[in-house]
C-alpha cells in the first residue's frame, strides 16, 4: 500500500498469468484489451464468438473459475491468477464432454454460432446445480440466445445432460 | 474495442478518493464494468483513467449486524447477494430480485454498488432498496456520510456523489416482525419498463405501515408518499377497494416518460397493476407466515 503523498502510478499493461484450458499462459495485456480479442487474436481460440457485443446474447460465454462471463465486455487482465475454460477445452481428445454429446444427440443446434456459449453456460449450470428443474434451466439460460432452434431441443439436451451427469459415477 | 486507458488499482478507499480528486473528470471508478465498459465501447464516454475498486479490501461481501441489518459491500456482485443463504432466508425479496437482474453473466460480474452509482433508470435495486429504508454509506478521504438510498439519485445516470466520493456499502434494516415485501416488474426488452416495490406491515388487522417505490418509468426511482397515505391505517379488508386509487397516485407521481420501453400512459397503467399484485403478494406472504 502506498503511503499518503506517494503518488500511485497507473498501469497501461498488466502481466497476467492465467490457466486456459489447463495450460498456463503468461501474458502482458494492455488494460483496455478485451478478453474476447485476447482469446481470439492472441491465443487463436475461435470458439468464442462475438455477436451482440453488449452481454445480452451469450455467444461469447467463457468460464472464469467455473463462472460464466461475457468475454466481449471483460478486460483480459481480469483473468489474472484464474482459470479459464473455453469450448476448445471441454472434449478429452476425441471424447466429447457429456454436455456436447447431449447437444449432438438431441440435435440442439443448427447454425452453431450460439452453441459454444450454450454448452459452456450449461456446464456452469450443472456444476452449480446438478439436477436443475426445467424452470431453473430456463431461468439460468435466459441470457443465451439462439435464433435457429426455438430452444426446445436445447432444453431437452440440457435436461438430458443433467440426468446423465447426475447418474454417472464420479 | 476499447479506446486505450490506464488503470489504477488502489488498496484503500482513501487512496481511490485521492485519485478521483487528482484526475477529476478524466477518471472513473471501475467495478464490474457491465455498464461502464458498454458505454465506453460504444464511444459514448471516455476516461483516461479507470480506478479499480475491486482491489480495495472490505468493499466486497455480505454481513449482518446483531439487529439483523444486512450490510452489502458496494463491490459485491449481484450473484453473491442472490446466492447467499442468509440473504435468501432473511431478505427473500432482495435475493429474488437480484436473481432477476439481467442475465447470469452480468450478475456474476456486475456489482450492487456499480448498479446504484451508474443510476441507469431502467434498473431494479434502486427501487427495491427504498422500501427497506436502506442507507448508502459514502466515503471520501477524510470523511464519511450516510444518506437514504433514494437520495443517491439526482437524474438519469446522475447521482449526488461528489467528485471524490465513493459508495462503499448499503445498509438494509430488516422489516418489522409483521412485515413483508414484494417486488414486481414488467418489461419486454432486456431491461424492465416498470418496477414496483411494496412493503406492508400489519398490526391487529390493520396496515400499520406501507412503503411503495416505483422505478424505471421516470428519471429516478422514488418513494410514493401519497399512494402510501391512501393505504396506511386501513383495515386489511378495505385495502382492496383503495388499491386502484393508490396506483393512480403512484403512477401520476412517477414522472412517466414515453420511450422504447413503452408510452407514458402504458407505464402508468402498469404501475397500478404491479402495485396491486405486489401488495397482495405481501399480504399473502404475511397470511401464510401467520397461519396457525
Amino acid at each position: 500500500m502506498s503511503s499518503a503523498g506517494e503518488a500511485m502510478s497507473a498501469a497501461r499493461e498488466i502481466r497476467t498469468a492465467v490457466i486456459v484450458n489447463g495450460v498456463r499462459h503468461d501474458l502482458t495485456v494492455p488494460v483496455s484489451e478485451l478478453l474476447i480479442d485476447c482469446l481470439r487474436d492472441r491465443l487463436g481460440l475461435l470458439g468464442v464468438k462475438k455477436s451482440c457485443d453488449v452481454q445480452v446474447c451469450g455467444a461469447c460465454t467463457v468460464l472464469l473459475d467455473g463462472r460464466p462471463v461475457s468475454a466481449c465486455t471483460l478486460p483480459a487482465f481480469e483473468t489474472r491468477g484464474k482459470e479459464l475454460r473455453t469450448i476448445e477445452g471441454l472434449a478429452d481428445g476425441d471424447m466429447l464432454h457429456p454436455v456436447q454429446e447431449a447437444f449432438v444427440e438431441h440435435g440442439a443446434l443448427q447454425c452453431g454460432f450460439c452453441t459454444p456459449g450454450m454448452i459452456l453456460a450449461t456446464v456452469a449450470l450443472l456444476e452449480e446445480n446438478p439436477s436443475p428443474t426445467e424452470d431453473e434451466v430456463k431461468h439460468y439460460m435466459r441470457g443465451n440466445i439462439c435464433r435457429c432452434t426455438g430452444y426446445k431441443r436445447i432444453l431437452e439436451a440440457i435436461l438430458a445432460a443433467g440426468r446423465r451427469l447426475a447418474g454417472a459415477p464420479r | 474495442m476499447l479506446r486505450p486507458f490506464e488503470l489504477y488499482e488502489p488498496s484503500s478507499v482513501a487512496e481511490a478518493s485521492e485519485l478521483l480528486a487528482r484526475h477529476g473528470d478524466a477518471a472513473r471508478l471501475y467495478a464490474g464494468g457491465t455498464e461502464l465498459l458498454l458505454a465506453m465501447k460504444e464511444g459514448l464516454i471516455h476516461y483516461d483513467y479507470l480506478v479499480n475498486v475491486k482491489t480495495i479490501p472490505g468493499l466486497t461481501g455480505v454481513r449482518f449486524d446483531a439487529d439483523g441489518t444486512l450490510r452489502i459491500g458496494a463491490a459485491t456482485p449481484h450473484r453473491a447477494v442472490e446466492r447467499d443463504p442468509r440473504v435468501r432466508e432473511r431478505f427473500p425479496v432482495i435475493a429474488r430480485a437480484e436473481r432477476d437482474v439481467a442475465n447470469v453473466r452480468v450478475r456474476e460480474v456486475g456489482t450492487l454498488g456499480g448498479n446504484l452509482c451508474f443510476a441507469e433508470p431502467h434498473s431494479d435495486p434502486g427501487t427495491l432498496l427504498q422500501i427497506f429504508d436502506a442507507a448508502a454509506r459514502i466515503e471520501r478521504k477524510g470523511g464519511t456520510r450516510e444518506i437514504p438510498v433514494g437520495a443517491l439519485f439526482v437524474g438519469p445516470f446522475e447521482t449526488c456523489l461528489g467528485p471524490d466520493e465513493i459508495l462503499t456499502e448499503v445498509a438494509i434494516p430488516p422489516l418489522p416482525a409483521r412485515g413483508a415485501a414484494a417486488y414486481r416488474k414488467f418489461g419486454f426488452l432486456e431491461r424492465p419498463s416498470v418496477g414496483v416495490a411494496v412493503a406492508v406491515v400489519l398490526d391487529d388487522g390493520h396496515v400499520a405501515d406501507v412503503r411503495i417505490a416505483v422505478g424505471c418509468i421516470g428519471p429516478v426511482p422514488r418513494r410514493m408518499p401519497d399512494a402510501e397515505a391512501v393505504l396506511r391505517g386501513r383495515a386489511i379488508e378495505e385495502t382492496h377497494a383503495v388499491l386502484s386509487e393508490a396506483g393512480r397516485l403512484a403512477a401520476r407521481a412517477a414522472d412517466a416518460v414515453s420511450d422504447l420501453h413503452g408510452s407514458a400512459d402504458y407505464k402508468q397503467h402498469l404501475v397500478g397493476v404491479l402495485l396491486r399484485r405486489g401488495f397482495e403478494e405481501a399480504l399473502t406472504a404475511l397470511a401464510v407466515r401467520e397461519r396457525p
